[in-house]
């Protein structure tokens, strides 16, 4: 209690000094490497936002591009976007979420299931262009729906299955055992177990991982450039439904690589504002999975 | 369906072995219980009680890496025989030892099985409802908020409605594994007047780790004791001045090593 | 609830176990069953048809007797447009992808597990919370943003700062791919730290050791083998990524002398080519090969990783 041997007791002796000037020291190295990779970031970011300002406006958006990509807006190549990342939630969202179902309620622990499980890793593993060489072979050419929307989809729709298995997979797991165990206790089967107590405290982690596969989606650029995305396609302007689905379409990841690096002479902001108008669209979605996660986290259930 | 010899065996169980891998947690148990009894059954933890219980109404499948040989027979039918698991267990009601009011409605919750079982109007699950409720003397406290989640009652409020799910089907057989391990004396209390009441409409397996309770209630009372059965009479003999095997009498006591 | 009559009308004896589950819910619910089943193996058969498909339009050029393997995987020169002299040798690609990978582990892994650390031993609960969602945010980035970020910030930046002919190089592709690699590097070495029991910390610290020796002696050693998955699927991510390197590294198919090279990748160049093969050429064929290796290349690391990752669960 006495204050002075306290002091002598715990006091900074040179040693305890030196322990935590390495303290401090540690903390400030190990946070200037976290922030290391967030600060460039943000710079970048903020550059890329005033190098793109002078074409960042709604008319932009709905505007298509003019005298050969080097003026105009980016209408086509958004709404072709939406298109893809759409259809291939329509393939992937239905499959993922069963395909995880099944991962996490009906699979045993055995060998074939490992093997299941091993080919989920791989693939979320397989490098994206080797997606647009399998969507090539397997949509363009062999299933026959030619360079087209479908076959881009559905490339992009098992490029990201992985997304929501795993995203499905995670928040399926986090329901408990316990309330699996009452279901069955009362005599429901699998199934009334698994839609009246596990898919309904889930919904919220697989709405999460949906929106995450779009977000993937809408980014790739690679699955699709060979299979059903083109340079340039004639499109009215703010025309919302201009492309069939057997036809190609423009999409922005594309759009971007192809006036950053293909196209001599364009507007010096355009791929800039494109760039931006891509991350914006990403980061949005990603920003709304992260906030239906802290919302849904504060009104749990149990 | 009533005045069915007391002495009916309801539940007979032969020679039944339980390992989890390579460990055997059963070492071929025999024992029958009769219809309408409440079979108290006592021993330490990791004795074999819980799986013994999930055993009889076949959960015990949706663990992996168990094997179970023996026989259980309920009403003279093989349970591992048995051709609709479902009905089954919808025979058997099942309460564990930590209340779990599932994520859904109060009125949901009790609604569950009879809803599952293909029960679909809406004025017969109501009535249920309000029996099993009524049964497990939850009723009055909730009466008014049937549509209130489940999960947001209090623990002793949740076991009794863990109570009331477990009668919603009607079942023959009630099995409780250590039903007060989570909820306070007055609760309890309360749970073994219910229990009591029960007895007239069913037979009652009573896991428990409170010997007290079993000597309450009981009519017969198993030691359960790593995976072998002690000692099997009924309460009185169990809790009288010498049963048969000293250990009985050691942990009845409360001093056993 | 207004139903008139709900005061007990006790229910018929046994009307639970009299009741039917309707014909059509019975079966409804095989069927979906039978659907979760075939959904759950689907994988299985995207695997095995991504590698059967690609293989497939491999495989005539392995049959081709002008063709051989040890050329393909051994000789430095690609001149798969040459009149006379047609050239299949993707070494080139192969150094350049390694180059390029190992540079970006060079930079990121540092980072990573120097941010990974921090994240999980050194900040507060809020600190945590907003670094783990910036994290995300950066994992999300298109590849092609990445690339497109390359090309214009950083060659330029290069440029200024090291004096290099071109901005689009090696280093370029590194420093970018690094950037791609790190959040997958932070989330894996974060989990394996957490892994780690709370007794170990307690245990050191209860003896008196800075934060820092907990790091160096007890953290690092005890989550090694995390730490490693953690840097093989950066790795693997590294050697898979497409866009980002074919806009930031360049075009040069030559193996590269130093950092400030350009040099291609063996993605970059399936994607950069596939456009201009003929379908069913032999330079075609030749990039579904580069395909099939690329495929066995990612799958191996992959596996390696998981197993290393289980086996940390498992403990």
């Amino acid at each position: 209690m006495n204050a002075s041997t306290g002091h002598a007791m715990f006091g900074e002796t040179p040693p305890v000094r030196r322990k935590l000037r390495q303290e401090a020291l540690a903390q400030w190295v190990f946070g200037a490497m976290a922030a290391a990779m967030i600060v460039p970031l943000l710079l970048i970011v903020g550059y890329l936002v005033v190098r793109a300002a002078p074409s960042l406006n709604l008319e932009f958006l709905l505007e298509v591009p003019k005298r050969g990509m080097t003026e105009g807006g980016i209408w086509p190549a958004f709404v072709g976007t939406l298109y893809l990342v759409f259809l291939s939630l329509a393939f992937s969202a239905p499959i993922g979420i069963l395909a995880a179902v099944y991962l996490n309620e009906y699979a045993r622990d055995n060998w074939f299931n490992r093997v299941i499980n091993l080919a989920v890793i791989n693939l979320a593993g397989v490098p994206s262009i080797v997606h647009a060489l399998f969507g090539l072979g397997a949509f363009v050419y062999a299933a026959r729906f030619g360079y087209s929307i479908i076959s881009a989809s559905l490339t992009l729709a098992i490029m990201t299955l992985p997304v929501i298995i795993a995203a499905t997979r995670e928040a399926l797991a986090s329901v408990p055992r316990s309330f699996r165990e009452a279901c069955w206790n009362v005599g429901a089967t699998r199934w009334q177990t698994i839609w009246a107590v596990v898919l309904p405290n889930s919904i919220s982690g697989i709405l999460t991982g949906i929106i995450l596969e779009v977000s993937r989606a809408a980014g790739e650029t690679a699955p699709v450039m060979f299979t059903g995305v083109v340079f340039f396609k004639a499109v009215e302007r703010g025309d919302l439904f201009p492309y069939y689905l057997n036809e190609q379409c423009m999409a922005l990841s594309m759009h971007l690589y192809t006036i950053s690096t293909q196209v001599p002479g364009v507007k010096e902001s355009i791929p800039f504002a494109t760039a931006i108008v891509l991350l914006a669209l990403v980061l949005m979605v990603n920003a709304a999975a992260i906030s239906l996660r802290v919302y849904l986290r504060s009104r749990k259930k149990w | 369906m009533v005045n069915v010899p007391a002495i009916e065996k309801h539940i007979e169980v032969t020679g039944l072995r339980l390992s989890y891998g390579m460990k055997e947690v059963l070492h071929g148990i025999s024992f029958d219980i009769r219809r309408h009894e409440i079979l108290g059954v006592i021993g330490p933890a990791q004795s074999g009680k819980t799986s013994l219980l999930r055993c009889i109404n076949r959960t015990i499948e949706f663990t992996p890496g168990t094997h179970v040989s023996g026989t259980i027979t309920v009403d003279g039918e093989d349970v591992r025989k048995v051709r609709d698991v479902y009905a089954l267990r919808r025979k058997i009601g099942m309460v564990a030892p930590l209340p779990v009011g599932l994520p859904l409605s109060i009125r949901e919750n009790v609604a569950l099985a009879p809803r599952s079982a293909g029960l679909t109007r809406k004025g017969d699950l109501d009535a249920i409802v309000e029996q099993c409720l009524r049964q497990a003397a939850l009723w009055d406290e909730v009466k008014d908020r049937l549509d209130s989640l489940g999960t947001k009652l209090s623990g002793g409020q949740q076991q009794r409605l863990t109570i009331a799910r477990a009668l919603s089907h009607q079942p023959e057989i009630l099995c409780l594994d250590e039903f007060s391990i989570a909820i306070d004396p007055v609760t309890t209390m309360r749970i073994e007047e219910v229990l009591k009441e029960l007895r007239h409409h069913m037979t009652i397996i009573l896991v428990t780790n409170l010997t007290q309770q079993a000597r309450r209630l009981a009519d017969r009372t198993m030691f359960l004791w790593k995976g072998e059965i002690v000692e099997l009479d009924t309460t009185d003999v169990i809790f009288s001045a010498k049963p048969t095997d000293p250990r009985t009498r050691d942990y009845v006591e409360g001093v056993f090593g | 609830m207004t139903e008139p009559n709900s005061a007990t009308p006790a229910p018929p004896a046994f009307a639970v176990r009299a009741a039917k589950r309707a014909a059509w819910a019975v079966v409804g619910e095989k069927i979906l069953e039978a659907l979760v089943y075939l959904c759950g193996f689907s994988a299985i058969v995207f695997v095995l048809g991504i590698f059967l498909f690609v293989f497939k339009e491999a495989f005539p050029i392995l049959a081709n007797d002008n063709f051989s393997l040890t050329q393909f995987l051994f000789s430095p020169e690609w001149y798969p447009t040459s009149e006379v002299n047609k050239r299949y040798g993707v070494f080139a690609m192969i150094a350049g992808t390694c180059s390029v990978t190992v540079l970006a582990m060079v930079i990121a892994v540092p980072f990573g597990l120097g941010a990974a650390i921090y994240i999980s031993e050194f900040c507060g609960h809020k600190t945590r919370e907003i670094l783990k969602i910036v994290i995300e945010f950066l994992a999300a980035v298109p590849s092609v943003v990445w690339g497109f970020i390359g090309l214009t910030v950083m060659s330029r930046l290069i440029v200024q700062y090291t004096g290099a002919p071109v901005g689009v190089n090696m280093l370029n592709g590194g420093i970018i791919l690094a950037l791609m690699c790190v959040p997958i590097i932070v989330s894996i070495s974060e989990d394996a730290l957490k892994a780690v029991p709370d007794s170990y910390r307690e245990a050191a610290i209860a003896l008196g050791v800075t934060r820092w020796q907990l790091v160096w002696r007890v953290l690092l050693p005890a989550a090694k083998n995390g730490l490693l998955a953690a840097v093989l699927l950066g790795v693997g991510r590294g050697v898979g990524e497409t866009m980002a390197v074919l806009m930031a590294t360049g075009h040069a198919v030559h193996i590269p002398n130093s950092v400030f090279d350009s040099v291609r990748t063996l993605t970059a160049n399936i994607a950069s080519e596939l456009g201009e093969a003929p379908a069913g050429s032999d330079h075609y064929r030749v990039l579904f090969l580069i395909g099939v290796l690329l495929f066995t290349l990612t799958f191996a690391v992959n596996l390696i990783a998981d197993t290393i990752v289980r086996g940390i669960r498992r403990k």
